[in-house]
């Protein structure tokens, strides 16, 4: 289980989390919503221990996030970034498996390229893409490749942050299938980060509001369009008017 | 603040600024240094920055050296015809490339070329995430990008420099020996019989020790850029322009202390 308990953190006079308790069950996918500048990646660098928190309390499995060992800790996780992330300098099949050659998860070379292409198909992706470089694919095409690199070395936790953003609807509609496919498939606890309504529905068996640095609203995605949550109505319907000040 | 003090709070502020920036890249270079001795070693990488830094630095250094090798003849020839000292000509061309020219030009085209280079790279991959997913992939960015590159930088440039000196002495040769009607053996022969292995050995060191500020300063500003394309930008300036700055510097002290201590 992720644990989140009152955790702070400011960017200079900037208070980002301003003591953001949340749990994540083993297995659950929950997917945080907000909208831009709240603290959503923010909330996810703390708990991969990328962004140190001022305060609270980050525990998995009742392990402090910000002691014990850092490779075996990160080793459970697995990263879909924003922008995909993917090493420029390295082909396609290197991004996948680059877990898979380096470190105590280190495999043969050509063991490894299997793998990545195993998992390049399984995010629908064909074999020849293995030997492109990512400069050489479209958006969609990277964040597949993002996808598969992150399910590379079957971690028990995948983060997504903004999986969607920059991709159009089909494409959108295709990584969100992807990802509640592979979720539900691998058994993994799934943190999502975006504030596109349809990958919530798409991908969160839980959802949480995160505004102003706290959560404003958590529960079972099935019940974000009954909630009488105020702040959660006005994101989810996208009205302009509401207590989410539209100019922030 | 009294308008007569505001002069001051600046001074006081860009110093302390300055001071600060020192530290960091103090400690930063300290903890890449720690880095290369412990495992683990990533050799793919440090061959690819071999390439990256040392061969493909090699042409800009060449022609550097043969045109700085020419032009310090000429330069000596006319200067020394003033007081009928024509003749050193293969002497001073062979001491000033070999203690001075060859190290510091040689240095300060690979901080244009390289720490530029290292730095936007770095500075990219900052501000794309992917040294964000180095850390989730359970990779030390310190390890896995500074160090490759600040020991390809402190191997590559001895022999970079040791490349320049011949051919720097080679352009002094070419123009001595057709622009100026010196004789080619006995020009060969002054040069070797008057160079010292300590005037090689403390050009090489020297070498060593730029290529160790460049990379450090590239990975440095990479690293700490800032965002957009213009972080990116200006941590390239500040790369090579900190890379140079130091250079010379530390080319002042080295002099100071191998020849005059």
């Amino acid at each position: 289980m992720i644990r989140l308990n009152d955790v702070h953190k400011a960017f200079g006079s900037k208070r980002v989390l301003q003591g953001l308790s949340l749990d994540v069950a083993r297995g659950e996918s929950c997917v945080i919503i907000g909208g831009s500048g709240t603290g959503k990646s923010v909330c996810l660098k703390c708990v991969l221990g990328l962004v140190a928190p001022d305060s609270g309390l980050i525990t998995v499995d009742g392990q402090d996030v910000q002691s014990g060992d850092r490779d075996a800790f990160l080793a459970r996780f697995g990263m879909l970034f924003q922008g995909g992330a993917l090493f420029d300098s390295l082909p396609v099949w290197q991004n996948v498996a680059f877990r898979l050659q380096r470190g105590p998860q280190k495999r043969p070379k050509a063991e490894a390229r299997e793998i990545a292409i195993e998992k390049l198909r399984r995010v629908g992706l064909k074999p020849d893409v293995a030997d492109l470089f990512p400069s050489e694919l479209s958006g969609g095409m990277q964040k597949r490749v993002g996808l598969a690199r992150a399910i590379a070395a079957e971690p028990e936790i995948i983060f997504f942050d903004e999986p969607t953003t920059g991709l159009d609807p089909i494409m959108s509609g295709v990584i969100n299938d992807l990802i509640r496919e592979i979720v539900t498939e691998m058994g993994a606890t799934a943190l999502t980060i975006t504030h596109d309504m349809r990958s919530v529905r798409a991908i969160a068996d839980k959802v949480a509001m995160l505004h102003e640095g706290v959560i404003r609203w958590h529960g079972p995605v099935a019940e974000i369009d009954t909630a009488d949550d105020p702040y959660l109505r006005q994101f989810v319907t996208g009205a302009a008017e509401g207590p989410i000040a539209a100019v922030r | 603040m009294s308008p007569l003090l505001i002069p001051f709070a600046t001074i006081g502020r860009s110093t302390l600024g300055m001071l600060r920036v020192i530290g960091q890249v103090t400690i930063y270079a300290g903890q890449a240094v720690s880095h290369i001795l412990r495992p683990p070693f990533y050799p793919h990488e440090l061959l690819w920055q071999l390439l990256q830094i040392g061969w493909l630095s090699l042409p800009v250094v060449g022609l550097t050296a043969l045109f700085t090798g020419g032009a310090l003849a000429l330069q000596i020839f006319a200067g020394g015809s003033r007081f009928n000292a024509e003749a050193v000509v293969p002497q001073i061309v062979a001491i000033g490339i070999v203690r001075e020219l060859g190290p510091v030009l040689g240095g300060l085209m690979v901080a244009g070329r390289v720490a530029a280079a290292i730095a936007a790279e770095l500075g990219t991959m900052k501000v794309t995430e992917q040294i964000d997913a180095l850390v989730t992939l359970s990779t030390n960015p310190l390890k896995y990008l500074t160090v490759p590159r600040i020991l390809a930088a402190t191997i590559s440039l001895p022999i970079l420099v040791a490349v320049g000196d011949a051919i720097g002495i080679f352009g002094g040769y070419l123009v001595s020996t057709t622009r100026l009607d010196f004789n080619e053996a006995a020009y060969l022969r002054n040069t070797v019989d008057f160079l010292e292995l300590w005037d090689i050995t403390s050009g090489l060191i020297k070498g060593a020790v730029f290529g160790f500020i460049v990379a450090v300063m590239g990975c440095y500003h990479g690293m700490n850029s800032g965002r957009g394309a213009q972080g990116v930008g200006r941590a390239t300036t500040n790369a090579v322009v900190s890379a140079s700055i130091m250079i010379l510097a530390a080319n002042y002290l080295l002099t100071e202390l191998f020849f005059n201590a």
